[in-house]
């Protein structure tokens, strides 16, 4: 390789250096200023980029934006950074997720923006479904909505193990204390009721912001001498990630994704490599990704095939592209080997041995519906789990929630946007687990037979009656 | 030559089970992942390759996703016939190294048979897609995959994992599937397939520095070299066969290196010294304008640009 050509100066080697990945999602009411809480993310953090800034100047000058921001910078309307699709800017509105990145020297960022106009439980469900953190936004000037608590019962439901409440807009109310804290209270009554934070699940925050002009967003405002806490970015910066949490549990869970069985198709470049092609000639291993807990060679697994008894074996190599791993841990795609030639498939799970409970072709579950397409009672669906797809009768729904009081009312139908409680019977049994304690496992997609769309996200429950010394019964 | 740049794979075997990934981990097991799934649930996958850094990269991924065993699936291109040379020699090379098969969609066979028409622009980037669907129609590919990020432009931030396309290959944006936990959902029906974009969530400088740590090869015009340019709308670009300079644009040669290589009448270079996939990380981590935006004349015709094209079933 050749000489460096010129030295890079701290900033730069930090942004090439390695770095931790954690993804977040924002959710929010109309007009509460999400779109410009990001921008001003995206912009303070320099994520965004020459041309992309001049491209929003033009565009925020066109319609009449302008004069000087209170935080000096010429200003412009931050919240056309995010803004993706012409249909949107036509309408002025968000129609749907859209993903931003950017980094810190500590992190690197996957934010999925959620608009929260329309559709959004639909929006914070699929935002929610893979984020380590949700930033809930509340108007200082409006206080707790409605639809915050939606936003929070969502996010509770969901298991998202950061919620963090931004209150902004305090610019507007004079930076007041006063207003914060009782807005502040307020939010911690809406977690105690929903039991937010008081699991060790998930934990709540309060932070007062202005997205406009960036007190507390990036840098600590002097503007709110009564806050003592971080600013924003930096608690994104220092929260464990879902994965590093799920990394730790010791239900060791792995869904086969494929088998891995060349039988003499090996890859030229492997055996160019130096790889012995009469070494690997029955060489077989299960490939897929660890959804949580760890793996060691040399560990006792059960093999979990719907409609058998689960099998026992032990774990005697764990590959990766030519690496041979000592142990893994979630999230990482690898490949077991076993010692026992078991008929081992797609669909099948392999799990930490004595942590799973039988397989059950009965799914008590709260579903998310997010279709246009009502759910009905006695219509025949498909249940994505893992990596298994079966059929599946819906059998009664048993109720809906009702975000705003958190109570459970009597409906036999579900609606785009509904949350509520349904009663399935499977085609075969899976091995489904409570969602409480299993974000992977314990999720699964309904979809529409007919024409293959997704109709729901799934979280199983327990059985009714089932207690916690039950759960695990192998 | 410094190392303190360099990333090694994160350590799992020596370290306790409690170590974070670095980013790039996590992102090479989801695109691992993601693969795999597509792989197992589709009946003819297929990838789509123009020697470019991102298809390079996805390329690397399935191999080790599948290691010790082939790729199993072929790879697709499109060729506008507009192609840097050595482009199409490192495509060549590449897919002999790996014993995979390989389809070509010839934007030229349509041009010749007159089922398409040369702009007047001369730009053949928008040409691309009718020999896409041609060829993803005639092999029946179910899936492709393409090297597509999520942080190339506003269009992209929006597009899903698995991203279904109807018959005429379009893009519904308004009408996308939500993409839940890591359970993708790939149903399609007949005459419908779907686009696979396992590195949606990497960002460019992502993609150099995992180029960097997996010492991957790519074409060498991503690497600063001499070359007679012409000033264009902005950029440099190369004189050539499809590429020649108008009489009031003057040639000269100056050191450049490519961010994207497509089309060598539209594609443009940047000047830059950075010889090495070192000088180029840096680069790229200094670098304050998107790869699109400093390189792609025809992205330039409208900020929605590349939105239009996909919902024409572009990539």
């Amino acid at each position: 390789m050749s000489t460096e050509t010129f030295l890079p100066g701290p900033d730069l080697v930090a942004a090439a250096l390695p770095t931790t990945l954690f993804r977040f999602a924002t959710a929010g009411s109309v007009d509460d200023g999400k779109s410009t809480l990001v921008g001003r993310l995206l912009h303070d953090s320099k994520a965004i980029l020459a041309d992309q800034l001049d491209a929003v100047a033009r565009t925020s000058a066109d319609r009449g934006f302008g004069g000087e921001g209170a935080t000096g910078t010429k200003a412009i309307d931050l919240a056309l950074l995010t803004d993706g699709l012409r249909a949107e800017r036509e309408q002025g509105i968000t129609i749907d997720v859209a993903y931003r990145y950017f980094a810190t020297d500590r992190r690197s960022f996957i934010l999925a923006d959620c608009p929260g106009h329309v559709q959004y439980t639909k929006n914070t469900v699929t935002g929610a479904s893979t984020a380590d953190a949700v930033v809930v936004l509340i108007d200082a000037r409006k206080g707790v909505l409605e639809q915050t608590r939606r936003h929070l019962s969502v996010l509770q439901l969901l298991r998202v193990a950061h919620v963090i409440v931004a209150v902004n807009k305090i610019d507007l109310v004079g930076f007041s204390e006063d207003v914060f804290r009782e807005i502040e209270a307020d939010v911690q009554q809406v977690g105690r009721e929903l039991g937010l934070g008081s699991d060790g699940v998930a934990d709540l925050r309060v932070i007062p912001v202005s997205a406009l002009d960036g007190d507390n967003v990036v840098d600590a405002s002097k503007r709110t001498p009564w806050y003592d806490g971080p600013a924003l970015l930096e608690v994104l910066e220092t929260l464990p990630a879902a994965d590093e949490l799920e990394s730790h549990l010791e239900s060791f869970r792995f869904p086969v994704q494929l088998v891995v069985r060349p039988q003499g198709a090996l890859a030229p470049d492997a055996v160019a490599g130096g790889l012995d092609p009469e070494a690997y000639r029955d060489y077989r291993a299960y490939a897929g990704q660890i959804t949580e807990g760890s793996v060691k060679v040399g560990d006792q697994v059960s093999i979990l095939t719907p409609g058998q008894a689960p099998r026992s074996t032990t774990v005697t190599g764990i590959d990766f592209a030519g690496r041979e791993l000592a142990e893994a841990a979630a999230p990482q795609s690898v490949a077991l080997r076993l010692a026992d030639e078991f008929d081992v498939a797609r669909g099948d799970t392999i799990a930490a041995a004595g942590t799973v409970r039988e397989a059950s072709a009965d799914l008590y579950a709260a579903l998310c519906w997010l279709s246009p397409k009502p759910l009905r009672e006695g219509s025949k669906v498909l249940v994505k789990h893992g990596t298994r797809t079966v059929q599946a009768l819906v059998r009664n729904v048993t109720g809906k929630l009702d975000l705003a009081s958190f109570g459970l009312e009597p409906t036999s139908t579900l609606e785009l946007n509904d949350i509520g409680h349904a009663q399935l019977r499977l085609a075969a049994p899976l091995p489904l687990e409570n969602y409480l304690h299993h974000r992977r496992t314990g999720a699964f997609l309904v979809i529409d037979p007919l024409d293959g769309n997704t109709l729901a996200a799934g979280l199983v429950n327990d059985h009714p009656g089932d207690h916690e010394d039950e759960r695990y019964s192998i | 030559m410094s190392t303190f740049l360099t990333e090694e794979p994160t350590q799992v075997t020596n370290a306790p089970v409690s170590t974070r990934l670095s980013s790039l981990d996590t992102l090479e097991s989801e695109a691992i992942h993601i693969i795999r799934e597509v792989v197992a649930e589709f009946e003819k996958p297929a990838l789509l390759f123009s020697g470019g850094k991102d298809s390079v990269v996805m390329l690397h991924l399935a191999t080790k996703g599948f290691w010790p065993g082939k790729v199993p699936f072929p790879v697709l291109h499109v060729d506008t016939g507009h192609n840097f040379p050595e482009v199409i020699e490192f495509r060549d090379r590449t897919v002999e190294r790996l014993g995979l098969k390989l389809v070509v969609g010839s934007v030229q066979d349509f041009i010749d048979s007159g089922e398409l028409a040369e702009r007047a622009d001369g730009t053949r980037n928008p040409l691309q897609t009718v020999p896409l669907l041609d060829a993803i129609q005639r092999n029946k590919f179910d899936a492709v995959f393409g090297g597509g990020r999520r942080d190339e432009d506003k269009a992209r931030a929006k597009e899903r994992i698995l991203s279904l396309r109807d018959e005429f290959g379009q893009w519904d944006p308004r009408n996308q599937r939500p993409e839940l936990w890591n359970l993708y959902n790939g149903r399609h029906t007949v005459g419908q397939h779907v686009r696979a974009f396992p590195i949606s969530n990497w960002t460019e400088l992502d993609v150099w520095r995992y180029i960097e740590r997996e010492n991957i090869e790519l074409p060498g015009l991503y690497y600063a070299h001499d070359r007679e340019v012409f000033a264009r709308d902005g950029m440099w670009r190369a004189v050539g066969e499809v590429s020649q300079p108008r009489d009031h644009e003057e040639v000269i040669t100056k050191t450049v290196r490519y961010r994207t290589v497509g089309d060598m009448s539209c594609t443009g270079a940047v000047e830059s010294a950075a010889a090495t996939v070192r000088d180029v990380v840096i680069e790229v981590a200094a670098s304050t304008i998107t790869e699109r935006g400093a390189t792609r004349a025809d992205d330039r015709i409208s900020e929605a640009a590349m939105e239009d094209r996909k919902k024409d079933g572009y990539f």
